[in-house]
């Protein structure tokens, strides 16, 4: 009786913990949207945010999407070549990468490196007091902290996973027509004929909507990291806290895809 | 002449541990920290000083009670009102809480480009002679990383200090600091507060020295708030949990007064 008691207990109170944690995060989404339009700007810290998640996240989204694409063209000219159709190599690369791969991947690997990094720069000025610092003199941690990063992020994603299709196609291209040998005309226009804007369009918002959900996540597990149920508290809670942001960041990223595509084809 | 003192009125405070359970940190409780002058809160850890601190700032709401500040109630005041609140406030952190991918210029700079809307020339004019004044010229380029501990006490310090604050507040301003640099940082308060003329609340362990700056003391134990209207009066104090206070953390100086009683 009494193990069951305490079982319900700790159910009732995860409940309770989660629906608190899901309420602050949405108060939270709420502040950092408005802190966009709050004056005035803090650029050097949105430049820093470009510079950090756009430019530094270059050199990871190039490798991820070379292999991507290339691994897409040897994969796409076995399969069509059973069925005599490598001239659609094209289109299957760039439809894969433009709609699912590139918006995906490209959101994965900036919440591995820049959210995660987000996470923990803002959970360490939590528990070392800087924002209740900033609170303290009256500034709005929201337009001088989190919003930047939101901005830089609408802004970087879609040019990076814009990046990442590019790549792809062209290691698509490389290993479908160089290491295979399929036409190089036809790979270019069964890609003109098949993509359509609809299909770009589709890309990008899913590429927006993934921005916005790694700040969100990422920078909001980093701000209450001392409130968070069960984080503990000093740099093991900051640790602990940042692994979680890119966990969850990653499962929604993916459950978002899903959504969007569901919705939006 | 500073008349902004603050006011507690059956303030109180609730904890929810992580088993569930509730931990009283204040309860119901009432005091005058008057203008002006210099208030020292101590007690044990965990015994709530540095929340009672939170709530004053407005980082934290009470659970029922009122917190006046130069006669308004400022009890879970939001948005504009708590942010001209807070600008009569300065903090100096346990840990200074200086930004670390700041300088120090641009640390005490903060305020200044953020609250006012004086040119780069003022602030940078500004923000030297602060420096100067607190032994810090020379330092403005290094990084929080860089610095001492006593020196990143002088920083924050001097960040707390660029909007002229009508009340100070200092928590733990001496953890982890020399005796002699524990020294040097009083008497940069009592200096600080002479020429500002601000309202000081320290919030401390490090008794009795601390009390040689207080001309009041109020000690926090399990919730309940004793006031006494200087750092002598404890002495005289017929409470039990007051007279183990005197006895484990003034030791001799007192010593003899707890006998004769």
């Amino acid at each position: 009786m009494l193990v069951q008691q305490n079982f319900i207990s700790r159910l009732g109170s995860t409940g309770l913990s989660s629906v608190v944690d899901l309420g602050r995060m949405g108060l939270y989404l709420v502040q950092m949207g408005l802190g966009c339009f709050r004056m005035p700007f803090h650029f050097s810290e949105f430049m820093r945010q470009m510079n950090f998640i756009g430019v530094g996240s270059l050199v990871v989204i190039f490798f991820t999407a070379a292999s991507t694409g290339m691994v897409l063209g040897l994969q796409g000219y076995y399969s069509l070549h059973k069925y005599g159709a490598e001239g659609m190599l094209g289109s299957a690369v760039a439809l894969t990468l433009i709609m699912e791969l590139g918006p995906v991947l490209t959101a994965l690997m900036v919440a591995g490196r820049a959210g995660s990094a987000m996470c923990a720069e803002l959970g360490i000025m939590r528990i070392s007091e800087q924002i209740d610092a900033l609170d303290c003199m009256a500034v709005d941690p929201f337009r001088y902290l989190i919003s930047p990063k939101l901005l830089a992020a609408i802004i970087s994603v879609p040019l990076l996973t814009a990046f990442f299709d590019v790549i792809g196609i062209a290691g698509g291209y490389i290993a479908g027509v160089h290491l295979m040998g399929v036409n190089p005309g036809s790979y270019f226009e069964g890609m003109q004929s098949s993509v359509t804007n609809h299909d770009i369009l589709l890309g990008t918002v899913k590429s927006f909507v993934f921005a916005v959900l790694i700040v969100w996540i990422c920078s909001g597990r980093g701000y209450f990291v001392h409130v968070i149920k069960g984080a503990g508290f000093g740099a093991r809670s900051v640790s602990k806290v940042t692994t979680q942001a890119v966990v969850l960041t990653s499962i929604s990223v993916l459950i978002f895809d899903y959504l969007l595509t569901a919705i939006l084809i | 002449m500073n008349t902004t003192g603050i006011e507690f009125k059956d303030v109180e405070k609730t904890f929810l541990r992580e088993d569930g359970s509730r931990q009283v940190i204040l309860d119901r409780v009432s005091f005058t920290i008057t203008a002006g002058k210099t208030t020292v809160i101590a007690g044990g850890s965990g015994q709530g000083k540095s929340v009672t601190l939170k709530l004053i700032l407005g980082l934290m709401r009470p659970d029922g009670g009122k917190i006046l500040v130069a006669g308004d109630d400022v009890t879970g005041v939001r948005g504009k009102k708590l942010k001209e609140l807070r600008t009569r406030f300065g903090v100096l952190f346990q840990g200074s809480a200086l930004f670390d991918s700041m300088t120090v210029f641009d640390n005490v700079a903060l305020p200044l480009r953020e609250r006012t809307t004086k040119s780069e020339s003022e602030i940078k004019k500004q923000v030297l002679a602060s420096l100067d004044q607190l032994e810090l010229l020379g330092h403005e380029n290094k990084y929080p990383a860089q610095l001492s501990g006593g020196m990143k006490k002088r920083a924050g310090l001097a960040r707390a200090l660029q909007l002229q604050p009508e009340i100070m507040l200092f928590d733990e301003p001496t953890t982890g600091l020399d005796p002699v640099m524990t020294q040097e940082i009083y008497h940069l308060f009592a200096r600080t507060q002479e020429q500002v003329g601000y309202t000081a609340i320290i919030v401390s362990h490090d008794i009795p020295k601390v009390f040689n700056l207080a001309d009041q003391v109020i000690i926090i134990n399990n919730g309940i708030m004793d006031v006494f209207p200087s750092p002598e009066a404890i002495q005289w104090s017929r409470k039990p949990h007051i007279r183990e206070f005197v006895k484990t953390t003034m030791g001799e100086i007192y010593q003899s007064h707890l006998v004769e009683q």
